[in-house]
């Protein structure tokens, strides 16, 4: 492992320890705070979520013909954001990318909670999702299958998988740090010591070990790239395998990836710049990382922008009846406002500060990406809502309004996931300890051959 | 073997909504109410669309129901993960209420909008639960449904016909829509029988099936209207 320098200098995980990012695990008042007011939105989340259970889904806005709502909204977003983490860090490991260091941990746990709230989004949408396991390839007596012909069940398959990959690449990385945890909290506090140790499988530092370690890393940050692309693909088939005007459309998978992709890294650029502020990761998280992250968010806004256009401008010009009326829908329906508030956040706050230096420093950058957020977010409501209401068959024209419980669970979600962010910031280091010591020892250890190189001159 | 089909004149429609009422009543349609209506949740599997034709004054308004087409390429059935809606033997695109977990995947890919949903749980004010019929089940609540070309009458008169030792004959099933129609629009049969009703009407020029363009085969038939007033000359469809 000649691009591994880092074993001999880090025999032990031990002599690694000094490393000033293992002393941010552990509480603090304001991250306790933060758990507690995220907390209380968890709460609010399953207590309307129960409601509804109870009620039925009435409780909810939906209705014919916009028979999905705030629910699918949620869960093709939060299924787009997972795309920050796992896709972009592989992306960039894969890529051998230095700047990658400090932000694959804290992208690759956005992964892992914006999964399991996507994933928890098609329960809460449910008529019965206490029937969930209906859709599990369980053996029956009557011998009937799920149906593998529809895409939900493709999503199925993809979001367990993606899941799964996800949780493994966040784990893998994780386990020197672990190890590091472990013997730091050994002796001193009894849970935790036992959780580090169970978790850090019995991690040494041995040559072996870290052979074994750097290929997983290796075969996992490959095998998620496609994992990753196929599950926004599968999500975007929910739509575009229907005959919904607005929906059937052949560049959806695409489109959907590259949103994913778009949102995942506003999410990963606003969280980075919300814990260099709260935890003084200044010398972590440097200007240069959101700098150089801050391209590839450009980058993504412009294909973003690109697809919207193409996918508007070919339905818009193709003058397709049912088309048409999903088009005035947009332009001109109750959703409008939306849809060029989109615009605004989306397309030109992003094109007009990000291409500047500037404009990439961490407090516009994480501006523009609250922005990118929240568009996206429009984006899935505006791809949902607005074919729905104009149904081929006039007479069924709807309209919908989220109502309270809607809402409710909406915002228990964004809880749900800052509680579990501000749950892991506590139990983990957000940033890992190892890989920026390695990239400390590779400059180090090239520093040290260009002046050896330069001496006999 | 029998592929069931039904064909409504549009000419002899009148919009009375009879066959609203005994479509509701024969298959425990739950009842919504003003406020639910409202919002969009009426659970009829028929609904009378109402369109008017011509300019003033020579307008004639043209009733159009709408019901489950029992499309033969059903966009419905792919999507739903768990077979709750499949397509039967005799072509009926029927429901298993007791699998549907309630995806409301369907309900999107139904380009005629016929499916409906149960919101809450069904509920028939006095005096309605007295008459509720116990050969159809009732749907609780997170479950889809939507018309069934009266599955229990076919299996009714199919039974009524094995007892009497003979084959089923055109005409001995009559869903309740066709059966309280007061102008006869709706007939009711095999297609595969060239003799039935339904093959011999929707053999006629007036026959055109809704949104046919998209190649969902449907199984309902509508015959259009037949010219306006002469002074007008057109409105034919």
């Amino acid at each position: 492992m000649a691009e591994r320098p880092a074993h001999a200098t880090v025999p032990s995980p031990r002599t690694a320890g000094s490393s000033s990012v293992l002393e941010l695990v552990g509480p603090s008042p304001k991250l306790l705070l933060g758990s507690a007011v995220t907390g209380l939105l968890v709460l609010l989340l399953f207590l309307a979520w129960g409601y509804q259970a109870k009620n039925g889904l009435g409780v909810a806005g939906i209705n014919r013909p916009v028979f999905w709502g705030f629910y699918i909204v949620n869960f093709v977003f939060w299924i787009g954001v997972s795309h920050a983490g796992t896709l972009i860090s592989a992306i960039l490991r894969v890529t051998g990318a230095q700047w990658r260091r400090p932000l694959t941990r804290c992208a690759e746990a956005i992964t892992v909670f914006a999964l399991m709230i996507g994933g928890l989004f098609p329960l809460i949408h449910m008529g019965r999702p206490w029937l969930f396991y209906r859709m599990l390839p369980l053996p029956d007596y009557r011998e009937l299958w799920p149906n593998f012909r529809s895409p939900l069940q493709w999503d199925l398959v993809a979001i367990f998988t993606y899941l799964t990959g996800s949780i493994l690449y966040l784990a893998l990385p994780l386990i020197p740090d672990l190890a590091l945890l472990r013997d730091r909290y050994a002796g001193q506090h009894p849970v935790l010591a036992r959780l580090y140790r169970t978790l850090a499988l019995g991690w040494r530092g041995t040559h072996r070990q870290w052979r074994a370690l750097d290929w997983g890393i290796r075969i996992l940050a490959v095998a998620i790239i496609p994992v990753a692309v196929s599950v926004h693909s599968i999500v975007s088939w929910d739509f575009a395998m229907t005959r919904v005007p607005g929906w059937k459309s052949t560049i959806f998978a695409p489109y959907f990836v590259v949103g994913a992709i778009y949102s995942g890294i506003a999410m990963l650029l606003f969280t980075m710049a919300l814990l260099r502020r709260g935890l003084r990761l200044e010398r972590v998280l440097t200007d240069g990382v959101f700098d150089k992250l801050g391209l590839l968010f450009v980058a993504m806004s412009m294909l973003w922008v690109y697809f919207t256009f193409s996918e508007h401008l070919t339905t818009w010009y193709g003058g397709d009846v049912a088309e048409a009326r999903v088009h005035h829908e947009l332009f001109h329906g109750p959703l409008s406002p939306a849809f060029w508030t989109m615009v605004v956040v989306n397309a030109i706050i992003p094109l007009a500060v990000l291409p500047f230096r500037r404009g990439r420093r961490p407090l516009p950058i994480a501006l523009v990406s609250l922005g990118v957020v929240v568009g996206m977010w429009l984006e899935r409501l505006l791809i949902v809502v607005p074919s729905l209401s104009v149904p081929r068959l006039a007479y069924t024209v709807g309209s919908y309004a989220p109502s309270p419980v809607e809402i409710a669970i909406t915002v228990g979600a964004v809880g749900l996931f800052a509680f579990l962010y501000f749950g892991f910031v506590q139990l983990f280091p957000i940033v890992s300890a190892w890989e920026v010591r390695e990239g400390e020892v590779e400059e180090e250890e090239h520093a040290r051959e260009v002046l050896a190189a330069e001496e006999p001159a | 073997m029998t592929r069931w089909g039904m064909v409504i004149d549009t000419d002899r429609c009148n919009g009375c909504g009879a066959c609203v009422v005994a479509c509701a009543a024969e298959n425990n349609v739950p009842w919504v109410g003003e406020e639910q209506a409202a919002k969009g949740r009426v659970m009829h599997w028929l609904r009378l669309e109402r369109y008017v034709e011509g300019d003033f004054p020579n307008v004639r308004v043209r009733f159009l129901p709408v019901l489950c087409q029992h499309c033969g390429a059903a966009p419905c059935e792919p999507v739903c993960p768990v077979y709750a809606t499949y397509h039967n033997e005799e072509g009926l695109n029927a429901m298993v209420y007791s699998r549907c977990i309630g995806t409301r995947f369907c309900g999107n890919n139904c380009p005629y909008t016929v499916r409906t949903f149960n919101w809450f749980d069904p509920e028939w004010p006095e005096p309605l639960d007295r008459q509720l019929n116990p050969e159809v089940s009732r749907r609780p609540a997170g479950v889809m449904e939507k018309c069934t070309f009266c599955i229990q009458r076919i299996h009714e008169a199919r039974d009524r016909a094995a007892g009497e030792e003979r084959e089923l004959a055109d005409g001995d099933v009559r869903p309740a829509c066709a059966q309280s129609c007061p102008t006869r629009a709706i007939a009711f049969g095999d297609r595969d029988d060239p003799d039935s009703e339904v093959s011999r009407l929707a053999a006629t020029d007036r026959a055109f099936r809704l949104l046919d363009d998209l190649g969902t085969d449907p199984a309902v038939t509508y015959l259009r209207g037949r010219a306006l007033a002469p002074e007008t000359g057109d409105g034919d469809g």
